[in-house]
């Protein structure tokens, strides 16, 4: 069974074949795009241009099969899940099909991105039919050579056969297909007959990680390149006066001391190069300079205030207005108000930002750990006043990433460093340097007030006073719009000095738990099961024309059922109290149940059960891990993460004051697919979100305390009850 | 400088560096093993995690000046060829996510079950707590400890 798809995609050409000159057939393609009509297909590997394709297949004349991808690996799989998909669709064993990261090398490079939970998604479409494309090219390529009708040969294993039993390997045709035209339509598979799709595939650097090979940004080493270790103002907001380095000179393996930042000798901050990074860290270290305060030194004492201030204030930007919430307000049997706050969150990717940089006088070549490297590149060349075809960017396997390597600050440093220098130079940061000059997740305050009439919520106003930035895009349209007549959402901001930016499910990581927790508030306010609650919710959303909901109430409904089914909700264990949350974000629908037990006087967090909605789940052990690692990362967050600012300076900034969830505080995760075949959508983030709601609402059950603050070991309680 | 010879798996090794270097810059920089990974430098991560004698101890916290003498392996010298029970069972596991923690953990499970070759859950869960994983992949960690110990049994 297969359907067969007008390939209008490759009419417009998103991708192209060439064949090797070294034998071998090249299929170059773009996941998101067309290819620009002057994309010149390559003749050989070495000069592979992912400025035009995202992703290179070569079919090797003994059949061998690799994939060439910049994508970046961030510990999702991607590199994995990717060529399954091609796998599948090329019908090819998948042991025989190697991936190779490829090398950036120019600008405009459509969203080479690991972020946003988005690479699958957005390759789906491509990926498939760039592999049933090659796959009907090589059919017909042997019938030619039979002299038979393509539609005699069928294709399985990386062998096609025709009508009489004869066969030939893809690798005895790859000359002869790569010259043929592009079909204008190929058959896709029936997920049903998927035979690599939906299996499980270990990830691909699983042997060099667990021998200890070098992999990594931190990892990498050319000769003659020195350490930066650099010295950033201790303050958000502090300037650089002046600094005595005549000390620091003489120690060993110091070679220079560079002060930069501003790319014109000048500059707030300092780089101590030396040959090795123990060497660099400790010069820095004993480096004595002067800062002078430029603009108010920030406290998260008056970040409360000030978040505080916004929300009581009148100045906000309405981001989504249904019905009129004043009115029910005015109409209500009784109000209720909540406010709920978060800290800054710094996001202590296991692997410390580092970045190689070599800029010479007609190359500049960058290696190491990034997300966005077309951003950054192009971002690079503009720094140093350079051609962008001169920036070859390589990227390296990323020790994390959760937002912090979308930004390229780090790389931008190594480069100043190194023109400056004129070396080739590794900025490596300590610990202490990557929580101290973060890119943080910003403070927020949601306060959120329901009017309640006849047992029903008739109205429902949000309002968010963030740092920086509010929320975006589709984000006021999750639910519960569409579920409320009256329902509106009020950002507000304030912009401060220190630098903040995305953190993994960026504004629903904490969003989530704000109006999973009211939910459960209101419920109980009414007398009525927090889940039957949404499910009466949900049914206004059926069937809605409103483009901006995007979350589907029949695919919500599907996983909170699932979560109720397999966790036993509403009936729990004696001593196990349960808390339930049910979120859309990411384009996955999630639902979780977390279990808490009291030890110790303690409570206690000892199982999350999971209830996903993700599409065709295209690499069941793969995706497990994102969906475990999400939750404990949520639980691990919402129970300690707390990271607070004194005269502009952060109070933490290592693992001795900063706490981290570990081995002991990890609940056991698990995790049920709702099994459908639509597309497949992101889990890198969506199973994040919901954790700590459903932990804060089984916190209340076992110890009668509500939250309203994260970090939860904080357990600051405050309430405000109006009407 | 000075020069120390260190013994690692099984090499003498001699480095000049100056006396308070720790063992894991030592490793990294001039022996040029770069499986131990630094993650904090102050000995609350255990991602520079090596044996010392057989101990795992946090390479990031002792300088090489007293570490002339000991037997130190790191997760290079774990095995030959990737086959020490505790990495068949990362990889049967499938444990890494990012996989930046994985060394100091592997070599963490593997000294403990040296010691202790028939953990209970609790056990594995105390041994383990000095490692973070920020990618939280402990689940598969103390499931992978506990296979671990079944494949030393056998
Ligand atoms: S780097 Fe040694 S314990 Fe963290
Ligand atoms: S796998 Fe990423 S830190 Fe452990």
């Amino acid at each position: 069974m297969s359907t067969t798809i007008s390939n209008s995609f490759s009419r417009r050409a998103f991708l192209r074949t060439s064949s090797l000159a070294g034998g071998g057939m090249l299929i170059g393609f773009n996941l998101f795009t067309a290819c620009k009509n002057e994309a010149k297909m390559p003749v050989d590997i070495a000069s592979l241009n992912f400025n035009d394709f995202n992703a290179f297949i070569k079919i090797a004349d003994n059949g061998m099969v690799t994939i060439y991808s910049p994508n970046p690996e961030i510990g999702q799989g991607v590199k994995t899940s990717m060529p399954m998909i091609i796998a599948e669709e090329l019908d090819v064993p998948w042991d025989e099909v190697h991936v190779e990261q490829g090398i950036l090398s120019t600008k405009d490079y459509t969203r080479q991105v690991a972020g946003g939970s988005q690479s699958i998604r957005h390759g789906w479409d491509a990926l498939r039919q760039t592999g049933a494309t090659a796959k009907q090219m090589l059919i017909n390529a042997a019938a030619a050579k039979w002299g038979v009708d393509a539609s005699e040969c069928t294709a399985s294993g990386g062998v096609i056969t025709n009508a009489k039993g004869e066969t030939l390997g893809y690798g005895d045709v790859v000359k002869e297909a790569a010259i043929l035209e592009i079909p204008d339509e190929v058959a896709l598979k029936d997920p049903k007959d998927y035979t690599i799709i939906g299996t499980d595939a270990g990830n691909v650097d699983i042997e060099k990680i667990v021998t200890g090979k070098p992999l990594f940004g931190l990892d990498y080493k050319t000769e003659g390149m020195v350490i930066a270790s650099v010295l950033r103002p201790p303050s958000f907001g502090k300037k650089l006066e002046s600094f005595d380095d005549s000390s620091v000179r003489k120690m060993e393996g110091v070679i220079d001391v560079i002060r930069f930042g501003d790319f014109k000798g000048g500059g707030d901050k300092i780089a101590v190069l030396a040959n090795t990074t123990w060497q660099a860290m400790k010069a820095k270290e004993a480096l004595s300079a002067e800062w002078s305060d430029g603009t108010p030194m920030e406290s998260t004492s008056n970040h409360d205030k000030l978040l505080t201030d916004l929300l009581d204030g009148t100045s906000f930007n309405t981001l989504r207005k249904d019905g009129d919430v004043e009115k029910a307000f005015r109409n209500a049997d009784q109000v209720v108000e909540r406010t709920y706050g978060s800290p800054f969150l710094p996001h202590n990717c296991m692997e410390p930002m580092n970045f190689y940089a070599d800029v010479s006088a007609n190359k500049i070549h960058l290696v190491g750990p990034i997300q966005t490297p077309e951003r950054t590149a192009a971002r690079v060349a503009e720094l140093l006043e350079r051609n962008s075809e001169e920036v070859h960017l390589e990227m390296t396997r990323m020790g994390g990433g959760f937002g912090r390597r979308l930004y390229g600050d780090f790389v931008m440093e190594a480069a100043e460093i190194s023109h400056l220098a004129k070396k080739p130079v590794k900025v490596v940061y300590s610990r202490e340097d990557d929580m101290s000059a973060g890119i943080y997740r910003p403070a927020i305050k949601y306060r959120i007030k329901a009017a309640l009439k006849d047992g029903k919520i008739s109205g429902y106003h949000l309002k968010e006073a963030s740092i920086n930035s509010n929320m975006y895009g589709l984000i006021p349209n999750f639910f519960p719009a569409g579920a409320l007549e009256n329902y509106q959402v009020d950002v507000a901001k304030y912009d401060s000095n220190i630098t903040t930016g995305a953190w993994r499910a960026p504004y629903t990581n904490f969003l989530s738990f704000a109006e999973q927790s009211f939910f459960d508030e209101i419920a109980e306010t009414l007398e009525i099961d927090p889940v039957q609650m949404r499910l009466d919710m949900l049914q206004k959303v059926k069937g809605t024309t409103d483009e901006r909901i995007q979350y589907s109430a029949e695919r919500m409904e599907d996983v909170i059922n699932l979560a109720v089914e397999k966790s036993g909700y509403g009936n729990p264990k004696d001593g196990v109290y349960q808390g339930f949350c049910a979120y859309y974000c990411h384009n996955t629908h999630v639902a979780e149940v977390a279990d808490v037990l009291i030890e110790n006087n303690e409570p206690v967090v000892k199982k999350v059960i999971v209830a996903v909605d993700c599409g065709i789940v295209v690499n069941p052990l793969g995706a497990l891990n994102q969906i475990e690692g999400g939750v404990v990362d949520g639980v691990g967050h919402a129970m300690y993460g707390n990271f607070t600012f004194k005269d502009g300076a952060p109070e933490m900034n290592n693992y001795d004051r900063y706490r981290l969830i570990r081995m002991k505080e990890a609940p056991k995760v698990e995790t049920h697919f709702v099994k459908n075949t639509l597309s497949p959508t992101g889990l890198g983030e969506p199973t994040l979100p919901p954790a700590g709601a459903a932990v804060s609402i089984a916190m209340k059950k076992a110890t009668g305390n509500r939250m309203y603050r994260q970090p939860f070991v904080e357990n600051m309680v405050e309430k405000e009850i109006i009407g | 400088m000075p020069t120390y010879t260190l013994k690692i798996n099984g090499e003498d090794r001699s480095v000049d560096v100056s006396s308070d270097t720790p063992l894991l810059w030592a490793l990294r920089d001039h022996i040029g093993l770069v499986g131990t990974k630094y993650g904090c430098g102050i000995g609350q991560c255990g991602a520079c995690n090596v044996h010392v004698d057989g101990n795992a101890i946090q390479s990031c916290l002792v300088p090489v000046a007293q570490m002339e003498g000991k037997e130190i392996t790191t997760i290079e010298g774990l095995s030959e060829d990737g086959t020490h029970p505790v990495q068949e069972a990362w990889k049967e596991v499938d444990v890494p996510q990012c996989g930046y923690c994985q060394a100091g953990q592997i070599m963490t499970a593997s000294s403990f079950l040296d010691k202790n070759p028939n953990p209970t859950e609790d056990e594995i869960k105390s041994a383990m707590h000095g490692n973070i994983c920020r990618c939280a992949a402990y689940n598969r960690i103390q499931k992978a400890v506990a296979l671990a110990a079944e494949k030393i049994a056998k």
